[in-house]
Formats: structure tokens, sequence, C-alpha cells
């Protein structure tokens, strides 16, 4: 089944920068797809408009929910998005109410928020940091609270942007894990193909806007020349594996 | 980077730590309201005050250099304000001094007032100082939320508290980037160069705003405010908000001045 379904999508800022430019996209259930590109190519543009933060002409439907605004609260539900900087997805004072706060916006009761909170942070192996303070904590934590901020709504779409940037190797390594564990269906904007290749059986290539390739990670992450040309590189898990 | 905590000490655990925050925020401004209303020559009533503050300061097991050190930062802010008053107020003359043919005179009764303004500061403030150094910044919150402070109040005071690091962590950032590209010259581009760093601080902050706020609707925020309600009275609570009150009339009603 197709949860996600987007046709014909383009977007511009309002200061007149074409952002995306006709993207037609389909992701099954269950799959992980990286969206793969350099800067400026539209990968967090993109993420965006899964839940209908911006709005471009075109149109998406998760889970055949069509978006639009009646059914933008059901829709942001089912997207979990983890922002790049966990500084902005980290706005409480403490670890739990961050993590408490989409559960208490769906309106569920204080018991069920509890609960779920206590289970996310047990999926993100930081249980009982509950009461610390975000400003407290390291990086790779961080963006462990902020997957943890989403886990805690049960979404059926995690939309993760650049979610290994500023990370030392084995905080990345603790983050690849724990999203390969993670049975949702993944999009996955990033520039690491490291991560691309581990995390993601589909790679799609943005450039400028547009798709440039769309293919599983052997067909793409392979093809060198292709990378090239879309300023990215070969993954060197990838030749790791061929040899 | 590494910060200190501006709750520093909330963390111990002592008794007083331990109290519901609400009954703590009560306690400590009830206290404040006492110490205000106590006429300056009710001497003996300051001691009683400083007594009460003193024990909880050794219940807390919070270092009192700490608390001391802390209560006189404002020291300077008042005696500035304060100074001036036994000079100007009229009555009985205690002194004076003569310059040429300006004449400085002291009163007792602006004594009194310069005495007032100093005690009652300072015991507000070493107040104000056992609140937060026994009290958690979110738990504190809680209790002014419980309390019915209006939850955008909070809600201000929470980013606040979440975010005034990263702003100084924005700000030596760009200090060291203005810092390492040899930062000189004239004094006029140097007020330009500074000029310019708020300028951007400023923009930096407000796209930071506006991308916290698309991580907040992200997760189905709708302008409704939701906190969970995880505070509990007990009986020790209410032993001590009753013994505080007690003992404050008690200073008030029965001292002789
Ligand atoms: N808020 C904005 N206003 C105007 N233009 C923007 C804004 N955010 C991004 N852009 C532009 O849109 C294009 C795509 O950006 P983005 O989606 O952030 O790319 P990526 O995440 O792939 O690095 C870039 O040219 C960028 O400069
Ligand atoms: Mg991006």
């Amino acid at each position: 089944m197709k949860i996600i379904e987007i046709a014909n999508l383009k977007f511009t800022y309002p200061d007149g920068t074409v952002a995306l430019k006709g993207i037609n996209l389909d992701i099954e259930e269950g799959e992980s797809v990286a969206i793969v590109g350099p800067n400026g190519s539209g990968k967090s543009t993109l993420l965006l408009q899964l839940n209908g933060i911006l709005r471009g002409e075109g149109t998406i439907r998760i889970r055949s929910l069509l978006l639009e605004e009646k059914n933008l609260r059901r829709i942001r539900s089912l997207v979990g998005m983890v922002f790049q900087d966990p500084d902005d997805q980290l706005f409480s004072p403490t670890v739990f109410d961050d993590v408490a706060f989409g559960p208490m916006n769906m309106g569920l009761s204080q018991e069920e928020v509890r609960r779920k909170v206590k289970e996310a942070l047990e999926e993100v192996e930081l249980t009982g940091f509950g009461h610390r303070s975000a400003h407290h904590l390291s990086f790779g934590e961080k963006k462990k609270v902020s997957i943890a901020t989403i886990l805690s709504t049960n979404p059926k779409i995690l939309a993760l942007d650049e979610p290994t940037s500023n990370l030392d190797p084995r905080a990345r390594r603790h983050i690849i894990d724990l999203l390969k564990g993670l049975k949702q269906t993944k999009i996955v904007a990033t520039h690491d193909m490291n991560l691309a290749w581990e995390l993601c059986e589909r790679a799609v290539i943005l450039n400028d806007g547009k798709i440039a390739a769309d293919g599983s990670r052997e067909k793409i992450l392979t093809n060198e020349p292709l990378l090239v040309k879309h300023g990215l590189e070969l993954p060197s898990l990838s030749t790791a594996s061929k040899r | 980077m590494e910060h200190s905590f501006i709750d520093r000490y909330s963390y111990l655990e002592s008794f007083i730590h331990k109290l519901d925050p609400r009954i703590k925020i009560i306690s400590f401004f009830s206290f404040i309201l006492f110490v205000v209303l106590t006429p300056p020559t009710s001497w003996s009533s300051f001691g009683l005050y400083f007594a009460l503050i003193l024990f909880i300061a050794i219940l807390s097991k919070v270092p009192l250099s700490f608390i001391l050190k802390r209560s006189l930062v404002i020291a300077p802010f008042v005696l500035m304000i304060a100074i001036f008053i036994p000079f100007f107020k009229p009555g009985e003359v205690a002194g004076g001094y003569s310059f040429g043919s300006f004449r400085l005179t002291l009163t007792y009764s602006g004594l009194v007032i310069f005495w007032n303004v100093l005690i009652k500061s300072w015991l507000s403030v070493l107040s104000m100082i056992m609140l937060s150094s026994t009290t958690k910044f979110p738990d504190l919150l809680k209790g002014l939320e419980k309390l019915k402070i209006p939850k955008v109040m909070i809600l201000i005071l929470s980013f606040m508290y979440r975010y005034i690091f990263v702003l100084v962590d924005e700000v030596m950032r760009m200090k060291r980037a203005r810092d390492s590209r040899n930062f000189g010259g004239s004094k006029f581009w140097q007020i330009k160069t500074i000029g310019n760093m708020i300028g951007t601080l400023f923009m930096r902050t407000y796209e930071r705003a506006e991308r916290v706020y698309v991580a907040m609707v992200s997760r189905g925020f709708s302008g409704e405010i939701k906190t969970i309600d995880d505070l509990h009275l007990t009986i020790r609570d209410f032993c001590f908000l009753s013994l505080i009150i007690l003992y404050l009339i008690f200073t008030r009603l029965w001292v002789v001045p």
C-alpha cells in the first residue's frame, strides 16, 4: 500500500526562490527512502511539505488522505518530523515535557502521556533522562531525545532531516542503529551517503528542486558517474561490500 | 558548550528541596510581604526574620557562602538608590558636613529610612535566593502555573530558561569569529561591527523562533498550552507552610519593637 503519494509538487518561497520544480514520488508502507542531494537542492523543503508546514502546488496524499486544511491534524499525527537542529525540536524546560508535548496535544490522558513518554525514552535508550534539561545534554543525546519526542506520538512515517549531521562517529553509530531498529516508514534527507546506504533500500537523488534519479540503493548509490554528476559521492560502504 | 545551572544547588536533596514548589513560592513570598510590612524600628523582628532564613538555609544544605555572595550582587543597586535618602529627609539632624557654603546634613529619620530600604531589600533577596536555589526552574514554573499565573507568561519564562544558553553560545561563536579575524581598527569601525553583530543575532533569533514554532506545530500544537499535572501536596508541605506563617505572624504581632 502506498503511504505517501506526491504528484507534481511545486513550491516557491515567498522571496521568489523556486525550491521544488515538480516532484512526483510514491512511497510504499514500510519502505525506507533516502533523499540525497547537495546543499540547497530542496531536501528540507520537501520534508516540510509532508505535514503541511509549507504548502505548494500539486497534491500530496498521506495514507490516501489528501493534504488539506481539514486533514492537517490527522496528517501531523501520522508524520513525525525530526528537524536537523535538536535545539529547535527541544523547546521545553525538561526532556519529559518535550517528549510529552506531542501526546498532550493529542489530548491523551495523563496516565497515557506518562506511559508514552516512558516508552519513547526507553526506545532511544534514555530511560531516566526525563527530569534533565536539554541544555545539559550532549549533542548525540539531544538528537536521541528529538527522536523520542516524535516516537511518543506513534507516527506511521518518520521524516528525518540530516539525522547524522554534527555527530561524532560513536553518536552517529548509535543513531543509525537506533533508526535501523524502528519499523515505521522512513524518509531520510541526507548527504551522508553511508547513512543512506545503511538505512535505506531506496534512494532518490534530488538536485535543483527536481528528482534526478530514483531507484533501489544498489542501482543509485553504486552509480558513481550519476552521483558525481549531482554533487555527491559513492558511499564507501557500497564499495566495501562489493569487494 | 557546557553551562552552569541558572538554578544552581536546586538539585540537592534536602527537606526543603523536596517540598512542593507551590508551598515554597507561597512561603517565600509571604516572608517578603511580612518583611515589607514591618516598621523599620522593629529591630528584633528583623533579627527573627533573619534567623528564619538562616534556619531554612541550614536545613537546605545550600552553602551559606554562596547565598551570601549572591545576595550581595544587588547591593550596589540598592545602595545607589538609598545612599542619598539620609541627606534629603528633613528631621532631627544627626550630623553634617560643610563644603564651603554648601552644607550637607544627615537626619535621624533619613537614616531610619536608609536602614529600612537596606534591610528589607536584603531579606527579600535572601528569600528569593532560597526559593531559587531549592527549587528546580521547571518545578518553579509548574508551581507558578498551578498558582494561576497566566500560561503565556509561564511559556515565555520556560523559553527563556531553555534558550538563554543557546543564545549565549551564539554570541560566543560570533565573538570568536570576529576576534579570530583580528578585530580592531578605528572606533567607528568597531562600533559598526558590534552593531552588525547585534543585527545578525536578532535575525538568527528570529529565524530560530520560526523553526521552533514549526517544530511545535508539527507535533500538534494549535495555540493551546497543555501541561501535565504532577504536583502532589503532602502533609509535610502543609506543616511547613503553617509553621512559616505562624512564625511570621508571631514575629509581626507579638515581638515588642
Ligand atoms: N526560508 C527560506 N526562504 C527562502 N528561500 C529558502 C528558504 N529556505 C530554503 N530556501 C532556499 O530553497 C532552496 C532549497 O533549500 P533546502 O530545502 O533547505 O535545501 P537542502 O535541505 O537540500 O539543503 C535553497 O535554494 C534555499 O536557499
Ligand atoms: Mg536541509
